[in-house]
């Protein structure tokens, strides 16, 4: 199939199991850390740091950062490839779309590196 | 190109939205949202990380009307993607698959993110 080839698995079937897994990885980061600030409503600088800095939360984070990055390179390649098309936007919709996947891409990479340097910083 | 003469299962340019089609197209934007607020985010945890002046200044930065806005925007888009996908998953396990299954669901989807939304807004505030 030509038209995967962009596609984050390469095979829809592939894809659609790393969004469900990278999906329930996000929930529980998003049900921690909402639970974690709504528990701690006078949250000072040295609990936050001592929190990111044990190993285990260091790995649920960026277990989190490489979910947010398959998830979206999933999620968005769907977007784009359903919506930046040349039947509903004419010719120029290929250009368009390889333009705003290679932007996505890169963007993804930038989130990553960057959650990488916040995580081994502390 | 060949590829322009390919049938078109569904045009949905051409046919009247139902509400799960709401669901669906409300998950896909608040998705597209979600990938730039997840940039915010990292801003404010690389912030929050970087010093006790930086957490300072982050939690200085969040109490101004705007950011307490954008953060609940972010927060909506967020409880929203959430349910909805809860809901994906619970339609994988074979529940809800029908059509008013599906109906139901996407109502039960509004319901329960309109709540989360508040409890958001109620927490930032």
């Amino acid at each position: 199939m030509v038209t995967s080839v962009t596609s984050f698995g390469r095979s829809g079937l592939s894809d659609w199991l790393i969004q469900r897994v990278s999906a329930v990885v996000m929930a529980a980061y998003s049900v921690f850390i909402v639970a974690y600030l709504v528990l701690n409503p006078g949250l000072d600088y040295e609990q936050w740091r001592a929190l990111h800095q044990f190993l285990p939360m260091k790995i649920f984070s960026l277990a989190t950062a490489v979910s947010i990055a398959v998830h979206a390179w999933i999620g968005l390649w769907s977007v784009l490839t359903d919506y930046v098309t040349e039947r509903l936007m004419g010719a120029k919709a290929t250009a368009l779309r390889v333009i705003l996947q290679v932007g996505m891409i890169l963007a993804i990479l930038a989130y990553v590196v960057w959650a990488i340097d916040i995580l081994w910083g502390i | 190109m060949t590829t322009k003469k390919r049938p078109v299962n569904l045009d949905i340019g051409t046919i009247q939205l139902p509400i799960t089609a709401y669901a669906s197209i409300l998950h896909r934007i608040s998705g597209v949202a979600l990938f730039f607020a997840a940039g915010i985010f990292l801003w404010v945890l690389d912030g929050s990380l970087s010093s006790s002046a930086g957490f300072d200044a982050i939690k200085e930065c969040l109490q101004s009307p705007l950011a307490k806005l954008v953060i609940w925007g972010c927060l909506s888009f967020l409880a929203y993607h959430f349910v909805a996908g809860i809901r994906h998953l619970i339609m994988d396990m074979g529940v809800g698959e029908s059509l008013e299954g599906g109906r139901t669901g996407a109502k039960l989807v509004f319901v329960c993110s309109v709540v989360l939304i508040l409890l958001a807004g109620v927490w930032v505030w």
